[in-house]
């Protein structure tokens, strides 16, 4: 295999990696060839097999053909800690750090630097921590526990724990999917610092302008097998989506112009303290109100309030004209309300459980005669909702958190959408999800609100805000500082009042 | 793989229906149950007597009946420590009414109350304040069986008419099955349809496996743990009682201990200490399993502490078995296993 074309020996290299769960195929054709100095991207959709990969290289898992060769030698690791002595790294999207213990701690755990008598050497282990975070450009202090620290910071922690385990390899698997835009800055000066230093770097990541800005060279993956690697200078944002889902995405926002009809929610003065301030806006049934503004300006936490997942002080929500009860998401959802929340795997879904009892979960009443339900009745209507939205499995017991991102997108969707609701919030629906379940899942969105639902959007990515939405609701620090219409809704505009708190009109 | 136009279609279940029942863990108790029962049968010459099951029923029944709430409560991810002291409190409560001359029935009622209350204050520091249930109910099984010892210091109460004394003893018409196994049985299928055929029961598992999904969803998270604290509390009592009029006696010290039983035969029944998963089924079997067991080796006069030893090994037994039976799962239907299974239902 040499797929390089460069004079230097790859320091990482897949090829032909298969893998198999029973009957399942996650891999056919794993192909990959990471050489140093250099960032690699790969990308394709959820489910094209590169978690699997990845999980490969870091030894979570075995393969069961192919080959795998570091620096030349057939390497077959069968744990991470292997995979880490041998000089491989893998940042996640969300870091595993010890919360209460310093960053120093962090770095150094299971190997501190001792004195005599096995005391550890706490001076040393501090210098060593400044030396990483001025070499990687950036001020944390060592001595601070990291709870509390952003997941931004919390990743320049576990890189520079890769660093000073002199790590080859560094797999960053979605590493800005939860990172603010100044904070993608740092951690892509970070990986550009690495790479000079003669390092191999894996980036992973849905944005393709991300891809474009750091990679050097990018490999695509599509069903579990190796589609092509290409220097990024000769390819284009088309081609590579073309490559990913084999097929010509025809647009991404195929927006329909829904017609607008009565006030369906309506939202006045809510306010809790340290969260948002005077919240009042209104949506119409068949329009799509896009929430936008920066990370942690807390349109999440209006949401949830006006769900009654979280408390609020004052204000009120009126749904239909009838008042929502605070707290009481029951409540809510029996008015017609349903939440599509942030976190999908933690607050969407029952990861352990399957399919069919996640896509009943939020109907389970409705489905029940007399409070009596049954895995049959359950079934019946998680199949029909599956087939709406085109989950990709094959049984309905199936456990959800084994589905890849995408899939699982939808069975949260689908759970929401058999409620029949008036007012749909989504927050953030399309984060960590491929392009094509991208632009199935806003399809949906706009067919339903033609069909007349009155649509909350939550999203961080402004070519959505801009694609899909009716109007634009920006929130600044708690409060709402801007109302565009669709007409007027620009890039510029958005972003200009998401970073002011006062526009001047 | 890639998107057709035609609509997918779904079977209920990834394996086929004896694969399943193979690889569950109630399959496994049931198995063991009736393997120690056939051995017992051949090995221990008193054990194949009708009077076996009736001791071993009259023995066993406050595990059985207490067994059930506790499985709900630990699918929840909670525990309910108390439950043995609230069997003290219910029978100190029957026992000095009685002595003072208040009817059983009516005693027994306000023993029910007792017990309600006590898994309502239960329910109440662990939903209302936000204490975790191992500390709160550490706690309340001291304050409860301190209670029940102060009521009635170290004497106990004897004196029970003979009508309600022998109705605790007696058996199904001309059978050596107690009476007392209809309660069980009728309130065992309570608990089952409870857990496994209502909107509350699939709350429950919910909550066990995720209990902010749960929230997310409109499960009243707090609402559901609070009623099953009190339906623990209650079942409690409703044990108490029994063993009160079974042995005759009302003390403050009965059932000491008791909680540690119950708890080991839901674990042992496959019911996972981390919620989420179980089966009532289970259950039953476990405790069947653990009591048929102890009977089976004090008949071969095998001492307590042995049987001890005997049962708290089948206990690690089974909960290395279950990480094992997971991993076999896993290897078989899910990512996470190594290589070997091959296909077998492609096409």
């Amino acid at each position: 295999m040499s797929i390089s074309t460069k004079p230097s020996a790859p320091t990482l290299e897949l090829s032909h990696i298969a893998k198999t769960f029973g009957s399942v195929v996650a891999l056919t054709d794993g192909t990959l060839a990471l050489h140093p100095g250099s960032i690699h991207a790969l990308v394709g959709e959820n489910g094209a097999g590169k978690s699997t990969l990845v999980k490969i290289i870091a030894g979570l898992y075995q393969r069961d053909g192919g080959d795998f060769t570091l620096e030349g030698t057939t390497v077959d690791f069968t744990s991470t800690a292997q995979s880490k002595s041998a000089g491989i790294a893998v940042i996640y999207q969300e870091p595993t750090l010890f919360p209460d213990l310093s960053v120093t701690e962090n770095i150094f755990m299971g190997r501190q630097p001792v004195k005599s008598l096995g005391r550890i050497d706490r001076k040393r282990m501090h210098t060593e921590a400044l030396g990483l975070f001025e070499r990687l450009g950036v001020r944390i202090d060592p001595d601070r526990p990291t709870q509390g620290l952003s997941i931004a910071d919390q990743q320049i922690i576990e890189i520079a724990k890769a660093i000073s385990l002199d790590a080859k390899v560094l797999v960053m698997d979605e590493p800005t999917a939860a990172l603010s835009g100044v904070e993608v800055e740092r951690l892509f000066a970070v990986a550009r610092s690495l790479r000079d230093e003669g390092r191999a770097l894996l980036f992973i990541s849905h944005r393709f302008e991300e891809v474009f800005e750091l990679c050097d060279t990018v490999t695509i993956m599509r069903d579990g097998a190796y589609i092509a690697t290409s220097p990024i200078a000769e390819t284009t944002v088309d081609e590579i989506v073309r490559q990913m889902v084999g097929r010509d995405v025809a647009e991404l926002f195929p927006k329909i112009d829904a017609p607008i009809g009565d006030e369906v929610l309506v939202v006045s003065g809510l306010t809790e303290p340290g969260e948002f301030h005077d919240i009042s806006f209104s949506v119409r049934s068949g329009e799509i109100v896009a929430l936008a503004g920066l990370v942690g300006a807390g349109r999440s936490e209006i949401a949830r309030a006006i769900f009654g997942v979280d408390p609020y002080k004052a204000g009120t929500v009126t749904i239909n004209g009838v008042r929502v009860p605070k707290r009481n998401p029951a409540a809510a959802m029996n008015l017609g309300l349903a939440l599509v929340p942030e976190d999908r795997r933690r607050q969407g879904l029952v990861l352990e459980s399957s399919v069919g009892k996640n896509a009943t979960l939020a109907i389970r009443s409705a489905l029940a005669k007399f409070g009596f339900i049954t895995s049959a009745v359950e079934n019946a209507s998680a199949r029909t909702w599956a087939q709406k939205l085109e989950v990709k499995t094959s049984a309905l017991d199936t456990e959800v958190g084994t589905l890849s991102g995408g899939n699982q997108q939808k069975v949260v969707l689908a759970k929401w959408l058999a409620t029949n609701p008036s007012l749909l919030i989504v927050d953030e629906p399309t984060r960590g999800i491929d392009v094509g379940t991208k632009a199935e899942v806003h399809r949906l969105l706009s067919e339903l609100a033609v069909e007349g639902l009155a649509i909350i959007m939550i999203s961080s990515e402004l070519p959505e805000v801009l694609g899909m939405a009716d109007r634009v609701l920006v929130v600044h620090e708690g409060r709402i500082t801007a109302e565009i219409d669709r007409a007027d809704a620009t890039a510029e505009s958005v972003m200009f009042a998401a970073t002011h708190a006062e526009v001047a009109s | 793989m890639t998107g057709t136009t035609a609509a997918r279609t779904y079977r209920d279940y990834s394996q086929p229906l004896w694969r399943r029942l193979l690889i569950s863990r109630e399959a496994a108790v049931i198995g063991a149950l009736a393997l120690v029962i056939i051995v017992s049968m051949i090995s221990v010459r008193a054990f194949a007597q009708p009077i076996t099951i009736t001791y071993l029923f009259l023995d066993i029944a406050p595990i059985l009946l207490i067994a059930l709430p506790m499985t709900l409560v630990i699918i929840t991810g909670e525990i309910d420590l108390s439950v043995a002291s609230i069997v003290g409190l219910s029978s100190v409560t029957v026992g000095v009414l009685h002595q003072n001359g208040v009817p059983i029935p009516a005693a027994a009622l306000v023993a029910l109350l007792v017990g309600l209350i006590a898994g309502a204050i239960n329910g109440a520091l662990i939903t209302m304040v936000g204490l975790p249930s191992l500390a709160v109910t550490i706690g309340t099984l001291a304050l409860y069986r301190g209670l029940a010892v102060g009521l009635l210091g170290t004497t106990a109460v004897t004196e029970f008419n003979k009508f309600w004394t022998d109705l605790a003893k007696s058996k199904i018409g001309e059978t050596a099955i107690p009476s007392v196994v209809i309660l069980i049985v009728v309130l065992a299928l309570v608990f089952g349809i409870l857990l496994h055929f209502t909107t509350f029961g699939r709350g429950i598992f919910a909550i066990g496996l995720s209990p902010e999904a749960a929230r997310f969803s409109g499960v009243n998270v707090e609402r559901t743990k609070f009623i099953l604290f009190m339906l623990s509390g209650i079942v409690s009592a409703l044990a108490g009682i029994y063993y009160t009029l079974r042995f005759g006696s009302a003390r403050g010290d009965n059932a000491t201990g008791l909680e540690l039983s119950v708890i080991a035969a839901v674990l042992l029944g496959g019911v996972s200490i981390f919620g989420g998963r179980g089966a009532l089924p289970g259950v039953l079997a476990g405790a069947l399993l653990i009591g048929t067991l102890a009977s089976a080796l004090r008949l071969a006069n095998v001492t307590s502490d042995v049987i001890n030893v005997i049962t708290g090994t089948l206990l690690i037994a089974s909960v290395v078995g279950t990480s094992f039976l997971a991993w076999v799962r896993n290897k078989r239907a899910r990512p996470g296993g190594t290589k070997g299974s091959s296909p077998t239902a492609t096409g």
